[in-house]
């Protein structure tokens, strides 16, 4: 028996998508197989490498947890869509710039959950800072860079604002 | 889609050229060339690969870690509406077995017998993952179920154990003698003993295994695949397809993460073969359940080791005992056994030497290469040693190490002389000057062990500070011919020299392609460099491990630019007329040729004109010799590399709980090619010594796997990682390229006993295994 569909209507990066999936394809699915968009990356598929994040109006959410059902009529921000144009955002340039990435594919989760924190609280302690990204693994760094980049994006963001 | 020269379609967001512009030589500290591309999301990884058409592969796998296939049936699942292929081991069209090494044992697909959980059997492929998945579970399969063989000490003595595989169940037993040790027990004035165990630890790389195979016009296939080391895949692949290495064309795609899981193949020949069999691409991704399934694991260990000393603390004796549980095949096994035999006393003089080590074939989970390779396991319970050794003879950690360490001009236990600079005594007096990290502040329940979930105020905890000292052997050893391959091309494109170099060589997230740059620059005076895709179509780097790629890949770039270079004085000779012995010393900087009496000479765009200057150059390590079979002498390592660190830790004493507050770590790195690039390797190699140390364990039971997630095999969070102090020491390596000594793996050996040490100097508990669960800390256990 062919599965039912369900067409749902995304804004995905500021461009409205219309995709037509199953009840059960997950967010996280639906963004790298239907969109074609790879940057938000599935490490565990079970909520806790935090790879997977988007920012879901705003908010970052696990889409590896998440029905791509359950954004139908939502504003989704992945990785793809931090930057502004052709200049990276704040948060881009400082993972860039302090080396806060070896392998990377931990990076986009890290960039939209820094994202998030970031606008919620502008100049985070080390203290803030440690529990605002603790939902997410990296295997590589040892986070030692990844602390350095997120107070770096504090001071470009300030600079720039 | 697009042709290739293979007649093959080539995969959207296939992996491409890396710019590195701008400017950085050796020792600088440019930023990654890919890492732009990483923090857009653009980054290629193997998981990303796309092409239009493409099927789906799944891997039916055993539940069992013991039994005796009776059937398959795969009618089912290949009726299953979307399913285009259903294979087994009667399908593997060539060999049918692969492996590591010269021994080839591991099935394609199992045929008649599986030898541990998660082994494969059969392929799907269809055209969506979930239908794939849905196939594969309509395969049925008949097991006759055998009781695993999960006891390594019997699996290694006892010769009525049954065998594991027909290559019985000793992969190597690996000796080293020296002196007398029965003589020297008569002589020792303090003896000290004890019974260390490692569990397994999973590299745990966040990028699960994947990739996609394509099938070309030509009966060949198109691979892109995530490893570490493309020539020796393969050197395996293309026997088991029946096909010749022409005709199999290997790309690099963006690999997540390595730490030794990515040297043994994983869905390379399954693509491969799915691909062949239906003519059309075959992605094949894992998830993080068959991730767990789908790669070799740190060996386990058992050791017993057993010192005698004066009583000023100077080691007389060492006999050891050290027992690696392999798993069913030999994977990296056979070196894993060298490396703890040659490196089982670490790095301390020691006159009289016993040393047994074993390695092993079991029904438990398959182990292989994982950072540190076999040093690991033997630094636990040797540093563990040295700590009870301090405390029997009234001495502190770090004077009795400093008493016994070995230095330039001392031999290891092979006896093989330390040719390099090892300040070792020096660099723990370092450790131990630093400055401490302030006392507990309990007013913030944050700061204490467990964090927000801690129920008391801190009544129980007390701190602890401990040492550990960790020699790893870099590049490969025992006799093997390391070598890495390198082409560098010279050119002007768009009014400017640019070069660009290729190799074989897995960026795995190191920043090998940061360093190859920075070669380039420094050794051709360019400042624009191109990163080709690393693939076969250039000769062998060997593999992204024993830390030998900046060594290795780096000494092959280097040498490459220099023939390069070369040749650009020659053209500039010509261009001048005028013989090329007349223009003195040359050399390429800042984009000019320059003469050290003449001073700059020509551009070289302006020497280079319309030419390209391309020089391919193999590099390879003095040779090394093989251990003994017998004693285990040999000079059968190529470079050493040391890391001390000191650990400072708040322990729960009543609770269990550890909170590491801080780790430093002193390193010797010959020469800093980048400081920012080798820091994060110190940090993450540090990060995986404190998972052993207090976090991560492969948990087996009757063979079984009973933690496959990260809900259940944790690992360290940026709660659990403390801030890290590093001083970085650069003696250099004569005989490497620039000096330099291989970085990624030394401070992974270091940082768990120190962790470990310092838990003990806050319970005062004996703790001979890691990890140390609370419950070993509470005595609940
Ligand atoms: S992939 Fe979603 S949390 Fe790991
Ligand atoms: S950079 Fe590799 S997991 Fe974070």
């Amino acid at each position: 028996m062919p599965e039912r569909v369900h067409e749902i209507t995304l804004t995905v990066n500021g461009t409205v998508r219309r995709v037509a999936v199953p009840g059960r394809r997950l967010l996280s699915d639906c963004l790298r197989h239907d969109l074609g968009l790879t940057g938000t990356h599935v490490g565990c598929e079970h909520g806790v490498c935090g790879c997977c994040t988007v920012l879901l109006d705003g908010e970052p959410v696990r889409s590896c947890l998440t029905f791509a059902v359950t954004a139908d009529g939502h504003e989704i921000t992945t990785v793809e869509g931090l930057a502004d144009g052709e200049r990276m955002s704040p948060v881009q340039r400082a993972f860039a710039e302090c080396h806060g990435l070896q392998c990377g594919f931990c990076t986009p989760g890290f960039l939209c959950t820094v994202t998030a924190l970031l606008r919620e609280n502008p100049a985070p302690t080390d203290e803030e800072v440690l529990e605002g990204i603790s939902g997410n693994l990296c295997r590589c760094t040892g986070y030692q860079n990844i602390i350095k980049a997120v107070h770096r994006a504090a001071e470009l963001t300030a600079e720039e604002s | 889609m697009t042709r290739t020269g293979s007649g093959s379609a080539t995969p959207v967001r296939a992996p491409r050229d890396i710019a590195a512009p701008g400017t950085g030589g050796v020792g600088d500290s440019p930023l990654r060339p890919d890492g732009t591309l990483k923090v857009k999301g653009e980054f290629a990884y193997s998981s990303d690969l796309w092409i239009d058409g493409m099927l789906w592969g799944a891997t039916l796998r055993s539940p069992h870690p013991r039994a005796k296939i009776v059937s398959i049936d795969v009618s089912a699942a290949l009726a299953h509406p979307g399913v285009s292929a259903v294979l087994t081991h009667e399908d593997v069209p060539g060999r049918k077995h692969f492996g590591l090494d010269h021994t080839w044992d591991q099935p394609v697909l199992a045929a008649g017998e599986v030898r541990h959980q998660g082994e494969p059997i059969a392929l799907v492929a269809a055209d969506h993952p979930e239908t794939a998945r849905r196939a594969m579970e309509k395969i049925r399969i008949e097991y006759e179920v055998l009781e695993p063989l999960t006891d390594a000490r019997r699996a290694a003595f006892d010769p009525a154990y049954p065998q594991v595989q027909p290559r019985g169940n000793l992969a190597r037993h690996q000796p080293v003698r020296v002196g007398d040790v029965e003589a020297a027990k008569a002589r020792a004035e303090v003896v000290v003993s004890g019974e260390y165990r490692v569990g397994i630890q999973d590299q745990a790389f966040l990028g699960p295994e994947s990739g996609l195979a394509v099938p070309a016009e030509d009966g060949g296939v198109d691979l892109y695949v995530a490893t570490q080391w493309m020539h020796n895949d393969l050197k395996q692949i293309a026997p088991c397809l029946g096909l010749p290495e022409e005709k199999i064309r290997m790309t690099l795609s963006g690999v997540g993460g390595a730490f030794g899981g990515r040297e043994d193949l994983s869905m390379q020949i399954h693509a491969a073969m799915l691909a062949l069999h239906t003519g059309r691409p075959v992605k094949i991704v894992y998830n993080r359940y068959e991730s767990f399934f789908g790669h070799v694991h740190r060996h386990p260990a058992e050791m017993r080791y057993e010192y005698g000393a004066t009583k000023d603390g100077r080691i007389l004796y060492a006999d050891v005992e050290i027992l690696l549980d392999g798993g069913a095949y030999t994977s990296a096994t056979m070196n894993v056994v060298g490396n703890a035999a040659s490196l089982g006393v670490g790095p301390y003089v020691i006159p009289n030497i016993k040393i047994d080590a074993y390695g092993v074939y079991t029904n438990n989970p398959p182990c292989g290469a994982m950072r540190g390779f076999g040093a690991v396991q033997a630094c636990f319970a040797y540093e563990s040693m040295m700590d009870k050794l301090a405390e029997a003879c009234g001495l502190d950690p770090v004077t009795v190490r400093q008493v016994n360490a070995a230095s330039q001009g001392s031999e290891l236990a092979t006896g093989q002389v330390i040719w390099a600079p090892l300040p070792m005594a020096e660099m723990l007096r370092q450790a131990r000057e630093l400055p401490m990290p302030p006392p507990l502040d309990a007013s913030d329940i944050r700061n204490l062990p467990g964090g927000a979930s801690q129920t008391t105020h801190g009544e129980g905890v007390r701190r602890g500070v401990g040492y550990g000292v960790g020699l790893k052997n870099i590049c490969f050893s025992e006799g093997y011919d390391d070598y890495s391959t390198a082409r560098v091309r010279l050119e002007v494109i768009g009014g400017e020299a640019v070069a660009l170099v290729h190799t074989a060589a897995a960026e795995v997230g190191q920043g090998l392609v940061t360093l190859e740059a920075q070669i380039a620059r420094t050794e051709l005076g360019v400042e624009r460099v191109v990163i080709h895709p690393a693939d076969n179509q250039v000769g062998d780097a060997g593999s992204s491990s024993a830390s030998r790629q900046s060594y290795m890949t780096g000494g092959a770039v280097m040498t490459a630019c220099q023939a390069v270079r070369e040749g650009v004085f020659a053209l500039a000779a010509a261009r001048l007329d005028r013989p090329l012995d007349t223009l003195g010393d040359l050399s390429l900087v800042g984009g000019k040729v320059v003469s050290e009496s003449a001073g700059v000479l020509a551009a070289i765009e302006d020497v280079l004109g319309d030419a390209v200057i391309e020089e391919t150059r193999e590099y390879h390590h003095e040779p090394t010799t093989g251990m003994d079979p017998v004693t285990g002498r040999g000079d059968s390592h190529t470079q050493l590399a040391l890391c001390v660190h000191r650990a400072v830790v708040d322990v729960d004493v009543e609770l269990g709980l550890v909170k590491v507050v801080e780790l430093a770590a002193v390193q010797d790195v010959g020469k800093i090619l980048n400081r920012l690039s080798l820091e994060g390797q110190i940090h993450g190699g540090t990060a995986q010594g404190l998972g052993l140390a207090v976090m991560e364990e492969i948990v087996v039971s009757d063979g079984k796997v009973r933690n496959p997630s990260f809900t259940d095999y944790l690992i360290p969070t940026i709660l659990d990682m403390p801030p890290m102090r590093l001083e970085i020491l650069e003696n250099a390596d004569p005989r490497a390229p620039y000096g330099l000594r291989g970085a990624g793996e030394p401070p992974t050996l270091s940082s768990t006993p120190a962790i470990v040490a310092a838990i003990r100097d806050a319970t005062g508990l004996a703790l001979t295994r890691v990890p140390v669960r609370p419950e070993h800390i509470t005595g609940s256990s």
